[in-house]
């Protein structure tokens, strides 16, 4: 080179003497970028997992509470002149007094009660009466309609408080609130207080939160998930009669019997397709199927659990050919050699052994199915139903809703007390789920089998 | 007879044909099961096979040929005032089948006897019939009673001809299955061609699933774009329908929330899903692995409307409260970063458990190298395991991705329902997957592009969801690095 000035000088500096004792300031640093790098994985870590408590610390604080029911325990006295006017007990007779009556009879015992126990208020007797429930009277024509012979004596009733009495003993209704809200008044909370000092208001666990069908956007406090689990339970039952065993056949042709050509290529690469297809498309195939082509009738069990069994079959089809591909060759071999046909090892030897990984993958499946919403969303189950669903098989075609489905539904309404439902209904679907995963891991645990 | 009883006859004629043939094939070899080339099991399944194949093909197919057949002659007998175009001629045979279902259920219900169900004038037919429950819209034509009633004698002609049809064919099935049961009849072999055709069967519902959503999505895509201008779906700026008509349904504002919705997601997601991998992968002990991998995987257990509740009560009015508010940036709970941040969330779990999974793959011996040359783990992940591993890691990216832009509960319950086209993340926008679940949900009407629209919604979602996993799939084949 001929630029001998520019090399000369390029010499290095005389390094100084690496010591095993004392780490170089290069080593330092490299150390340094270890430990943050490490602290990084750590704090992904740790934030993944902190979102998840988040979200599940706030679903239980804020769902937890939808368990237990304020109710007014007031004496009733059930008059035979307004109940039954024309004094012969007849059902249709008695079927012609509407909730309005009822609710006359209720607020008068509530009236009386409040009088008789010397609690002062200087309430309307309108706004005393409107701490009772909307759902109250219909309640009570149930029952006496069930039993007229309660006509004329005067029974122990327990009824719902309304929504936000529910909510002032649950704390989200406050004096403050109550300044700003229209349908309550902080004199009527006042009240309330009044009758949790004197023991009629209590607080309860609410069984008809799971028992109750939906109620409207007026009583919050009758609002119950019984269709929801009903319907859920339907379409649950439905999937597994139709998916598993159409899964299962498909897995062992694909992975026993199907030779190595095109169509079996191409069945291929649709399953794992389908099983990245967004869920919402399999909503439009439904509505576009089953109801629009097939005419099969709109919200009902039939059409989501059709809908959810084609969702669900490409994740049964993978976990069952994993469980099936498990099962060592010399087990099919042993089968063959003593004169079984290909069809009867698979079936008597194959099959039985895979069993377990078949039944585990199948339970994860229905998990992810009972969370599933956006497609039920399409095919209208998130219709308000009240009725439950008649007994199967003829209940199938009723409309009917759920779980997941109804915590969108009570989350998109605007009383604040519906946002305590959905989070009590999360509460119960997670509580199915984490039975239906227990389930799996147990079965996992119990049967799997080392080759 | 009911087509539940048709079917009970059937199972009954299978049954017998069983036994039947079973025994025969028995008694052929004067009863000793060596001697025939089938264990006895396999020639009783024949039988019941051959009884119940023909017998529920024909049924099948009666179903579905009966209500054609019948509506095209009826309608064929209508005056041709009510037949005019398609649209009429359906709203005609659906008054027709509900006046026939009608007298069905009144008589059912004993309030007409047969004879008076035939001598139903007009003029009374509506309120008899709203006597039992049915309720007509309309007062009853004369010509739609009589096609009524004549829906409803042919309806019950046919259905007595299929239960003599479906017997017979059962019971020729039957005789034909015991007259073929010898001992030399390879029975096993007959039976397991039946069983491998259901077999084959069952594994084509999956291309049959994905040949009905293209065909449910490709005829209603073409139906909409015959009823407005591609052209302004795909070019133009602005989502206004409007179910009176004269709407504009440009998909570039909807393509747009989504793409930033997915975006801020995967902000979210790929960091702390890949530091994650990367921390279970190379530094966790067993111990801590075996407790820290299934409690992320937990949060891919939980179902989306969940996440759809914690981005509606918790994480949007906090993002508003501490974030938008304060800087000015707007006062909406919901907004493309609610969304973003809670599906970021729900798509650790995919990224961190296949990128361990692709970690996990790279082999030790390349580790050991880059250790034995003296680099800390962070520099080796760093250079050597991440790049080994990068196209599988960018493969797990696209199907996040690819799940962030199909995913619906969170956008529909935290990214509000405003079609934007703005660079403020903390604003109400709008997806894809929201706009088709407004708009096919509550009372739709399948013939105007409001509704229709969301079929192309539908379809552009599938269609980019299909590349982008295609393309997943493409770049990990392509740019796997072959070990061993």
């Amino acid at each position: 080179m001929t630029d001998l000035s520019a090399a000369a000088p390029a010499l290095p500096a005389p390094r100084q003497k690496p010591s095993l004792l004392a780490p170089s300031a290069r080593m330092r640093r490299r150390n340094a970028a270890e430990a943050r790098f490490r602290l990084y994985g750590l704090a992904a870590i740790a934030l993944a997992l902190a979102t998840l408590a988040i979200m599940l610390f706030t679903i239980l604080r804020d769902g937890v509470s939808s368990f237990t029911q304020a109710s007014l325990s007031f004496p009733v006295e059930l008059s035979a002149e307004t109940l039954d006017p024309k004094g012969n007990r007849n059902p249709a007779e008695l079927s012609k007094v509407t909730t309005i009556g009822y609710g006359k009879v209720l607020t008068a015992a509530l009236l009386a009660e409040v009088e008789r126990r010397g609690i002062a208020t200087d309430l309307s007797d309108k706004d005393i009466s409107a701490l009772i429930s909307k759902d109250a009277p219909g309640t009570l024509r149930a029952q006496v309609l069930a039993d007229p012979t309660l006509i004329g004596t005067t029974i122990d009733a327990t009824v719902f408080a309304a929504g936000r009495i529910d909510g002032f003993l649950k704390g989200r209704v406050t004096l403050e609130s109550a300044e700003r809200d229209s349908n309550i008044s902080p004199e009527q909370l006042r009240l309330a207080q009044q009758l949790v000092d004197a023991g009629m208001l209590t607080s309860a666990f609410n069984w008809s939160f799971l028992t109750n069908p939906d109620a409207s956007d007026q009583r919050p406090e009758a609002a119950g998930l019984g269709v929801a689990i009903l319907g859920s339970l339907y379409m649950m039952v439905l999937v597994l009669i139709l998916c598993v065993p159409v899964g299962i056949a498909a897995s062992i042709y694909l992975e026993e019997f199907a030779p190595k050509n095109r169509w079996t290529d191409a069945i291929e690469v649709n399953i794992s397709n389908l099983a990245a297809v967004p869920s919402i498309v399999f909503g439009i195939l439904g509505l576009a199927i089953f109801i629009n082509f097939a005419g099969l009738p709109q919200s009902s069990s039939v059409v989501g659990a059709l809908v959810l069994s084609l969702m669900t079959l490409p994740t049964i089809i993978i976990a069952t050919r994993a469980a099936i591909r498990a099962v060592p060759p010399s087990i099919r071999d042993a089968a063959l050699g003593v004169g079984a046909s290909k069809m009867q090892t698979v079936f008597h030897h194959v099959l039985p052994l895979a069993m377990p990984g078949i039944l585990t993958g199948t339970i994860l499946g229905l998990a992810s199915a009972l969370g599933e919403t956006a497609p039920l969303l399409l095919i209208g189950m998130v219709a308000f139903v009240d009725n439950y669903p008649s007994l199967p098989p003829e209940g199938i075609l009723d409309p009917a809703t759920a779980l997941p489905v109804q915590v969108y539904s009570w989350a998109s309404r605007s009383d604040p007390a519906f946002i305590e439902r959905s989070n009590g209904a999360i509460i119960v679907l997670l509580v199915f789920l984490v039975v239906m995963n227990v389930a799996a891991i147990l079965l996992r645990r119990r049967f799997e089998r080392r080759w | 007879m009911s087509v539940l009883m048709t079917l009970a006859a059937v199972a009954v004629l299978a049954l017998a044909s069983f036994v039947l043939s079973r025994q025969r094939a028995l008694a052929s070899a004067g009863g000793n099961p060596r001697l025939m080339h089938s264990l006895p099991g396999y020639y009783g399944w024949n039988g019941a096979i051959s009884v119940l194949a023909p017998a529920l093909a024909a049924l099948l197919v009666w179903l579905l040929a009966q209500p054609m057949v019948i509506e095209a002659r009826i309608s064929a007998a209508l005056p041709v005032g009510m037949v005019a175009d398609p649209a009429a001629r359906e709203l005609a045979m659906a008054d027709i089948r509900r006046v026939a279902d009608g007298l069905d259920t009144a008589v059912a219900a004993g309030a007409l006897s047969l004879d008076q169900a035939a001598a139903l004038t007009a003029a009374d037919a509506r309120a008899t019939l709203g006597e039992v429950g049915v309720a007509l819209g309309a007062e009853v034509s004369d010509a739609t009673l009589s096609a009524a009633r004549d829906y409803r004698a042919t309806s019950a002609w046919g259905a007595a001809l299929r239960t003599i049809l479906v017997l017979a064919v059962a019971v020729a099935g039957l005789i034909w299955a015991v007259s073929r049961s010898h001992k030399d009849f390879r029975a096993r072999n007959s039976v397991e061609r039946v069983v491998l055709g259901l077999l084959i069967a069952a594994s084509s519902i999956a291309v049959l699933t994905t040949v009905g959503i293209i065909w449910s999505m490709v005829s209603e895509t073409f139906d909409f774009f015959s009823k407005y201008p591609a052209k302004d779906f795909f070019f133009s700026l602005t989502w206004s329908p409007n179910f009176r008509g004269g709407s504009e349904l440009g998909i570039l504002p909807l393509i747009w929330g989504t793409l930033y919705i997915t975006v801020i997601s995967m902000l979210v997601a790929v960091p702390i899903g890949l530091f994650a991998a990367i921390y279970l992968a190379e530094y966790a002990s067993r111990r801590t692995r075996a407790w820290v991998k299934p409690l992320i995987e937990i949060i891919a257990g939980i179902p989306t409307v969940v996440f759809g509740i914690f981005a509606l009560v918790t994480v949007g009015p906090a993002l508003r409260d501490w974030f938008a508010e304060p800087l000015g940036l707007g006062n909406s709970g919901s907004s493309v970063m609610t969304a973003g941040i809670v599906i970021g969330i729900l798509n650790i779990p995919f990224i961190s458990s296949l990128s361990d999974d692709i970690i996990n793959a790279v082999p030790q011996s390349l580790r050991d190298g880059s250790y034995g040359l003296g680099a800390t783990r962070s520099e080796t992940v760093k250079q050597v395991i991440l790049p080994a591993a990068l196209p599988g890691i960018v493969g797990a990216i696209l199907m996040a991705a690819s799940r962030a832009i199909g995913e619906t509960m969170i956008v529909v319950m935290g990214a509000g329902a405003a079609a934007k086209l703005s660079l403020n993340p903390f604003e109400a926008m709008t997806t894809m997957t929201v706009k088709i679940v407004g708009q096919l949900t509550g009372d739709t009407d399948f013939a105007s592009p409001e509704t229709l629209v969301a079929f192309a919604l539908g379809m552009t979602l599938f269609v980019i969801t299909l590349c982008l996993n295609i393309f997943a799939l493409w770049i990990v084949r392509k740019y796997r690095e072959q070990y061993e």
